[in-house]
């Protein structure tokens, strides 16, 4: 692949998803557009370029697009951002909602599902708690593909066995073959719909509860800034965003600031926040 | 350092098992059947059992109950390691005592999940 394929293809990509790649990531380039050029019945990544110059079709372009991202995920990722949203978050929640009975949660690039189905599942463990209340867990991805198997809720004995509690695995999984397939009510507890984060966030509505895990990395720093704004803008004022291990709001927005004592977890920078340990308190 | 029983009638599986929770900072024992496990059991109680199903003498699930039975056998904590895969032996472990349970083929990163699950990382 020369400069110019690179150039092209790592661009359009960068354009359409925030997904930074250095020239050094030649190699994973090519061998993820391999298999999409295969599709669209050319023999080289470079013809594919050509494909895209003289006939830029969406759907080319979607699959390229798609094609270059990282699906990675697990059940309960890292443990403790999901033991705090028990101990911490929903306890907050649930006193701070009290006369609404409404709480709106927004996993915001959920890959194949477990992030979302992970949370509904602890929350179908306190529907005793909840009976009455309006709980939306809104689950977004880019990828497309990636949504439909989040949405068909099979995961492979791979998948099943990464983070999932054995516990949990036995109450809300049935067996179909060699795959595991979640439970219908943790399912529709579930909205998943396509959409891109570099879009403008104000058509979602407003969270109480933003998982934005893992994607961030992706992205260069003006548009990890300008998604980081935005979700601020998203968020109730009492509101608490997620982010991956590898991610931070510091240095990059000010509008936003760690809670203090829980790792991965950020709040309303304003003086108007009331972050939850100082409410419980 | 936290010791881990590794009972498994293969000694490959032993091996590579060892290996893996070697890594992971545990003092390893091993047995090849449930009968050999209960004895070493008897002379010191291990923090973590990683416990095979099918062996032969004294099986995964029999050594289990025998040793939820047993005095301070309440304490360790017991991960099936098996091929059984099917929604009713998961279901027959953890109603016998079982605090987790890995479906082979397992690898690093599986035994490495669940141990931190239950707390033993
Ligand atoms: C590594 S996964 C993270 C999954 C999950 N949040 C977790 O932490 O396990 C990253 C996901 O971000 C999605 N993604 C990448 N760029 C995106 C964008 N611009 N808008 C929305 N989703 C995006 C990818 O499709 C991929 O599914």
């Amino acid at each position: 692949m020369n400069t110019d394929v690179f150039n092209q293809l790592s661009s359009l990509v960068r354009e359409r998803s925030g997904l930074v790649l250095t020239p050094d990531k030649g190699y994973l380039l090519e061998s993820r557009l391999l298999p999409v050029a295969r599709k669209w019945a050319q023999k080289s990544v470079d013809e594919l370029s050509a494909l895209l110059r003289s006939k830029p079709d969406p759907k080319l372009i979607r699959d390229i697009v798609e094609a270059m991202t990282t699906n990675e995920s697990f059940f309960f990722r890292d443990i403790k951002p999901f033991d705090q949203f028990k101990s911490l978050v929903l306890p907050h929640l649930l006193k701070k909602r009290a006369a609404a009975k409404s709480i709106r949660i927004w996993s915001a690039a959920c890959s194949s599902g477990q992030e979302p189905y992970s949370l509904a599942m602890i929350l179908n463990e306190h529907k005793l708690q909840l009976s009455g209340w309006k709980v939306e867990i809104i689950a977004t991805d880019l990828s497309t593909e990636i949504l439909d198997k989040a949405r068909a809720g099979q995961y492979s004995q791979f998948e099943v066995q990464r983070g999932l509690p054995i516990q949990l695995l036995v109450k809300y999984f049935k067996q179909e073959g060699d795959r595991w397939q979640i439970d219908a009510a943790i399912r529709s507890m579930v909205a998943f719909r396509p959409f891109n984060l570099l879009e403008d966030l104000g058509s979602l509505g407003r969270f109480d509860v933003i998982f934005c895990r893992n994607v961030l990395i992706y992205f260069d720093q003006p548009t990890k800034a300008k998604v980081l704004d935005g979700m601020s803008r998203q968020l109730a004022p009492d509101g608490h965003l997620y982010l991956g291990g590898a991610e931070t709001v510091l240095g990059i927005t000010d509008k936003l600031q760690p809670l203090p004592e829980h790792r991965g977890i950020y709040v309303q920078a304003t003086p108007a926040a009331v972050p939850a340990r100082a409410a419980a308190g | 350092m936290k010791s881990c029983l590794i009972v498994d009638d293969s000694r490959v599986v032993r091996k590579v098992a060892r290996r893996i929770l070697e890594e992971l900072q545990f003092a390893i024992e091993e047995a090849g059947d449930g009968q050999i496990a209960m004895e070493a059991c008897k002379r010191h109680m291990p923090d973590a059992i990683l416990l095979d199903w099918n062996m032969p003498v004294m099986d995964g699930i029999e050594f289990l109950r025998e040793l939820r039975k047993m005095n301070g056998g309440g304490a360790p904590i017991v991960v099936f390691c098996t091929t059984e895969n099917d929604l009713g032996h998961i279901q027959e472990a953890v109603a016998s005592g079982a605090n987790e349970y890995i479906m082979k083929p397992f690898d690093t990163e599986i035994i490495q999940s669940k141990f931190q699950q239950v707390g033993l990382l």
